[in-house]
């Protein structure tokens, strides 16, 4: 016996909401994986706090995007019940932990991003949505500038971290294409005022980027044409044995009380 | 029980007459009960045993991240996983404190860890098991962690204040580890599922016998004991603590509705303490020389996740001495 | 990792340790939100100022201890020598009348 999965609604809101706050839910459970295994304890304990930062940050947009739905379900529910096609995380954050240069590659880039959508979100129609920002955008700017020391230091620190760092961007690049995708779910939370549309980030982002591959003497990669579509639910071959990890306790013991 | 198999080796049998008196004066000084800090004169096998316990306790705080960490990615509910993550984080931070207060010696942590990584050094057997379910990391929060407190509180008052220091600070954070484990347990026994209770009885069964191991030998087969006794570095024995530890569980346990696997645990009322069974000494001593159900994958996880970073170690060097070298040219 | 070859003096001190590849020690000083002096906290080890500050708000700041941090080389810090404390420090304490207490005054002005 097995419990049984909860489908969230497809409202516009609830998905916009979900996307943001699956993807603060995907990547912290990677970095969770880094607990024990950092190259020094002291980025040990940093790793974890950014996880935990994340893990915050996925509960409270998870109750809300189930407050928003109306079925009555709760963030853990919504975290773990879900079928692979209802998660709504960027592929980018689904993939394996990789080794540092990757780890830190993929948290400056997330952390950029998140950084320019919870400033934004501060001002958003839906008080909620402008409270969790209040809070998660101090959270973001040192997640930025942590990843982002490490992102130079590695570019520029040794032969071996600047090709390690390398093959990670020419890894990751074609993920952040997603980052700035837009579709009629961005549309409408632009319109009502409940946050901006993906598609607004590019610039910014890129400025942001641009700067730190620079510092860290890395060439830009050429623009990819690569659409990852997790934010749709179509996710890598990654994503299934990532929930088959994540939601095993709860489908196993139905009615469990944890 | 960072100590458990701890041998201080052979005490320089013949020392210069100079030395003979600040032996006098330092022994003076542990018994008006003063602190020694890292500058002051100490014989020269205090502080090797002061070495070798702080960095073996260190040791233990960062292999006894795995067991629990084995668990980060499975944790049950976003509560608990982020208790969880916060938890092993802990333990991470009080094994820095304690290289930090060993490093105050003369060792480094590069050394620490290279004795560790070579199996030279030993850490507290208890991270030599496995976690088998989600109750074992409420298990190891109750016992475990509760064993850890009943042996770190004595240990804030150690004659070595670098170590009281590092101590105090780690039992202001350890409360916090118990506590969660037990609260975990009494979830799952009080308001969780038959099968649920069975998993946290199934795993009290396989931890009860390795925590009472946590405590070291008996007093009687412990002969280092005294020395450590008499420098102020230890303050209560293997026993006595093994048995207040032992007072304390029962009623614990009884609160969970848990059984604890031991049929000869009953209270005694002449001594007012519980008598408890037999230890099983053939698996303490095979699980603490390396024949334990882990030995070889703890370290071999401790010693792939230094090797993997070391390009990362330098890395960061490389480039805090370039940024040296052009901030001098500026 | 360092080298296998560590040679001890009398006072347990390694004097061949290979420190090339180890990240320097810094000593952390923390000043929590209702305090008015920075305290030492304890040390950790980062390759640059920069990570080091990073760190130790990772470290010795997670249960909200501080709003100001400091972080020295460990090499930089200079301590007095305990050997010297009678002649550093026991003078002052025949002294008594640097210490407010000394002065007795009536209860009408005593809370100077």
């Amino acid at each position: 016996m097995s419990t049984p999965s909860i489908h969230v609604g497809t409202a516009e809101a609830v998905q916009y909401v979900l996307r943001i706050g699956d993807a603060c839910l995907i990547l912290a459970q990677r970095l969770g994986e880094w607990s024990g295994h950092a190259p020094i304890l002291e980025e040990d304990i940093a790793m974890s706090n950014l996880a935990l930062d994340l893990v915050g940050q996925a509960r409270a947009l998870l109750t809300h995007a189930a407050a928003l739905d109306g079925q009555g379900q709760d963030e853990d529910q919504l975290a773990f019940l879900r079928e692979e096609r209802e998660y709504l995380n960027p592929v980018l954050v689904e993939l394996p932990r990789g080794d540092f240069a990757f780890a830190q590659l993929r948290n400056a880039a997330v952390a950029g991003w998140l950084l320019l959508l919870w400033q934004r979100l501060e001002h958003s129609k839906d008080a909620e949505i402008a409270a969790i920002a209040a809070k998660a955008v101090k959270e973001a700017a040192y997640h930025r500038r942590h990843a982002a020391d490490w992102v130079v230091r590695l570019g520029d620190g040794t032969p071996e971290s600047t090709a390690r760092m390398q093959a990670a961007l020419t890894q990751l690049w074609p993920y952040f294409n997603e980052l700035f995708d837009a579709d009629e779910v961005d549309a409408a939370a632009a319109a009502t005022g409940l946050g901006p549309s993906w598609a607004e980030l590019r610039a910014p982002w890129t400025a942001f980027m641009s700067e730190l591959l620079a510092e860290a003497g890395l060439p830009e990669p050429a623009p990819s044409r690569f659409q990852s579509q997790g934010r749709r639910g179509v996710h890598s071959e990654h994503m299934g044995h990532l929930l088959t990890t994540l939601q095993y306790l709860q489908r196993a013991y139905p009615g469990g009380v944890w | 029980m960072y100590t458990q198999a701890l041998s201080i080796g052979p005490q320089n049998a013949s020392t210069p007459a100079e030395d003979g008196a600040l032996e006098a004066a330092f022994d003076a000084r542990i018994l008006e009960g003063e602190f020694i800090e890292p500058k002051d004169w100490m014989p020269a096998h205090y502080r090797k045993t002061l070495v070798r316990q702080i960095s073996q306790h260190a040791h233990s705080e960062i292999v006894g991240m795995l067991p629990e960490g084995n668990w980060i990615s499975r944790a049950p509910t976003l509560k608990r996983k982020a208790i969880l993550l916060a938890k092993v984080q802990d333990e991470a931070g009080h094994g820095l404190y304690l290289y930090s207060a060993a490093e105050t010696l003369g060792t480094s942590r590069d050394q620490m860890l290279d004795a560790l990584h070579t199996g030279k050094a030993k850490y507290s057997s208890i991270f030599n098991y496995p976690t088998l379910s989600w109750a074992d990391v409420g298990v190891i929060g109750w016992l475990v962690d509760g064993a850890a407190i009943m042996n770190q509180v004595p240990l804030c008052r150690c004659s070595y204040a670098p170590y009281a220091r590092a101590m105090i600070r780690v039992c202001r954070e350890e409360s916090f580890h118990q506590r969660q484990g037990y609260e975990s347990l009494l979830t799952m026994m009080k308001q969780g599922t038959g099968a649920q209770r069975a998993m946290v009885q199934d795993a009290v069964n396989r931890w009860w016998w390795p925590s009472l191991m946590m405590f070291g030998p008996e007093d009687k087969d412990s002969p280092n004991s005294e020395q450590s006794i008499r420098w102020g570095i230890k303050r209560i024995t293997n026993d006595q603590l093994r048995q207040k530890f032992v007072d304390a569980c029962v009623p614990q346990a009884e609160l969970l509705g848990v059984t604890l696997p031991d049929p000869d645990l009953k209270w005694n009322a002449e001594r007012e303490a519980h008598d408890f069974g037999r230890i099983d000494w053939d698996e303490f001593w095979r699980v603490i020389n390396g024949d334990g159900p882990c030995n070889r994958e703890r370290l071999a996880a401790r010693v792939k996740a230094w090797d993997d970073g070391a390009w990362v170690r330098e890395a960061a060097l490389a480039y805090a001495r370039k940024q040296a070298l052009k901030e001098q040219a500026a | 990792m360092s080298d296998a070859t560590n040679t001890s003096n009398d006072t347990g001190n390694d004097t061949s340790k290979d420190t090339s590849k180890e990240w320097p020690l810094w000593e952390v000083f923390v000043r929590s939100k209702a305090g008015l002096d920075h305290k030492h906290c304890g040390s950790l080890h980062a390759a640059d100022a920069t990570m080091a500050l990073q760190l130790a708000r990772e470290v010795y700041t997670r249960r909200q201890e501080g709003v100001s941090l400091w972080v020295v080389p460990s090499s930089a810090i200079t301590a007095s020598d305990p050997g010297d404390k009678p002649m550093l420090f026991d003078p002052m304490a025949d002294k008594i009348y640097r210490h407010p207490t000394f002065y007795v005054l009536p209860k009408a002005v005593d809370h100077m």
